[in-house]
């Protein structure tokens, strides 16, 4: 296990008793109690999250907004400063390198933060992409320490340590606040479906704020666990799974990251993939007979494979067996009877929509 | 530390087997449950389903994972708890208590391949 980097709370995390497990090249908590318990923490209060393992870089320079039009599949031009996107880095197919998030400070500064399962590939693609811009890119993979606290309850929680005001704070959002006498990026962003913020700041300042919020007896500290089962009912991707090299932003369903405006790598596969007619799209599924649909099982119509699910859980929220599948677009309409093939049984299922779990974002 | 409870025999997989005249009752054990977390759902199989001693014979699921249960010894089903279609988490509240299937064994014999609670205590260590 040694050669797992560690985030600066790690020490916090064995000292709560949580379960650690590798991802993405970093020992993390998968769970500290019950992913279960965690995740109606998070429905119903508030849990705050470890995810120091992301990647993170700052580009700044003359040339950046010329540069991210280049790296960066949504619109950066008229993004508003102090507003986040979504998007992705693709490669020439159109398949998606990774997703992730832009905060743009203003024309000449961008905050980008990546998975850290892809960290190394993502800053070595920005590395390359950058010849002939002039601009820096800051490597922030390790300096830069991240939490999330996410919840019904996570607005008061954060402004009770923030000098600044965030109630205010909209969706997708950020500014840069003093916490413990630090200046901190905070956003009202998250991957669970609930009102919350993500807070970057240094390895030293994250274990007071980890620290101070956990004082509060209604916020719990949340593992991956977790994370995963929140995101999956807010039917949020997750890269290796809804999206990879070989799966398009467009068949999964998450063309919202995508403008056509500008020129970026993979814009001329995603034109003609457009033109040639999408072959498979992201769907829901929901088992009709007992079973759980997991990442990787087939689809099947009268035993023809159609696809595959990309993610699937006994929902927590919902208590029901659904899922995440990429399909032939043929059989993606609402109500289209499927089976899925699990331990060689074939379960019933219906294609249904993605809408597991109403969102609760502060607009 | 997980639980390990004497006079019950133990397979390398982490089932428990309960033994009375050629009738065994099997669970799945402390150590099981614990790794697992959450379990949401049983996969059972049906009364009168045969296996030989290594087949699966269903499946305990997770929150995270779905994990197959092994036969210890060969043997006819022939009773399944139905509590765990409503109550998977029995299974996590008290695993000894809450068996998952009752065989007929077939070879008494097989039970000598299987570890006592001291031996599996140790592997589980």
């Amino acid at each position: 296990m040694d050669n797992f980097s560690k985030t600066p709370l790690y020490e916090e995390h064995v000292k709560l008793g949580a379960k650690m497990v590798e991802y993405g090249g970093f020992l993390m908590p998968l769970e500290y109690t019950s992913i279960k318990q965690e995740h109606e923490s998070v429905r119903n209060k508030a849990g705050i999250f470890d995810v120091s393992h992301m990647g993170e870089v700052m580009i700044t320079g003359v040339d950046a907004t010329r540069f991210m039009e280049k790296l960066y599949s949504n619109d950066v031009v008229n993004c508003p400063n102090f507003k986040v996107t979504y998007g992705f880095m693709l490669n020439e197919s159109g398949g998606v390198i990774d997703d992730m998030m832009v905060y743009k400070f203003n024309d000449e500064k961008y905050f980008l933060v990546f998975n850290a399962a892809n960290a190394q590939k993502d800053y070595d693609h920005i590395i390359k992409t950058m010849k002939g811009y002039k601009v820096e890119v800051e490597d922030l993979r390790i300096t830069c320490a991240l939490v999330a606290v996410q919840g019904p309850l996570a607005v008061d929680m954060v402004q009770a340590i923030v000098e600044d005001d965030i109630v205010s704070l909209k969706f997708m959002s950020f500014k840069e606040v003093k916490i413990n006498g630090e200046t901190c990026i905070i956003s009202r962003t998250g991957y669970t479906g609930e009102d919350g913020f993500e807070i970057y700041t240094s390895n030293e300042n994250i274990k007071y704020i980890w620290s101070e919020l956990l004082k509060n007896p209604d916020i719990a500290p949340a593992g991956l666990g977790c994370r995963d089962t929140l995101r999956f009912e807010a039917s949020l991707p997750l890269y290796g799974q809804e999206i990879d090299e070989n799966i398009t932003p467009l068949e999964a369903g998450l063309g919202f990251g995508v403008k056509f405006n500008h020129d970026f790598i993979g814009k001329e596969a995603l034109l003609k993939l457009k033109e040639d007619g999408i072959k498979r799209t992201s769907v829901g599924i929901e088992l009709l007979d007992r079973g759980i649909p997991r990442h990787g099982y087939k689809v099947l119509i009268n035993d023809e494979e159609i696809g595959y699910i990309t993610t699937g859980y006994m929902s927590i929220t919902l208590n029901k067996p659904i899922a995440m599948a990429l399909i032939d677009v043929r059989y993606a309409q609402v109500g289209t009877k499927v089976e899925v093939l699990i331990r060689n049984k074939k379960v019933k299922a219906v294609v249904r929509d993605k809408k597991f779990y109403q969102k609760t974002y502060k607009k | 530390m997980s639980k390990v409870v004497e006079g019950l025999y133990y397979a390398k997989t982490h089932e428990w087997l309960k033994v009375e005249g050629d009738v065994a009752l099997i669970g799945i054990t402390d150590y099981a449950q614990d790794s697992l977390g959450d379990v949401v759902f049983v996969d059972l199989p049906s009364v009168g389903d045969s296996f030989d001693k290594e087949d699966s014979f269903g499946a305990v699921e997770s929150v995270k994972a779905a994990s197959d249960l092994m036969m210890p010894v060969g043997g006819e089903v022939i009773e399944v708890n139905e509590e765990l279609n409503d109550a998977p988490e029995l299974l996590n509240e008290d695993p000894y208590a809450n068996f998952i299937i009752k065989i007929k064994v077939n070879d008494l014999d097989e039970l000598n391949d299987l570890l006592d609670a001291k031996a599996y205590e140790e592997l589980t260590k």
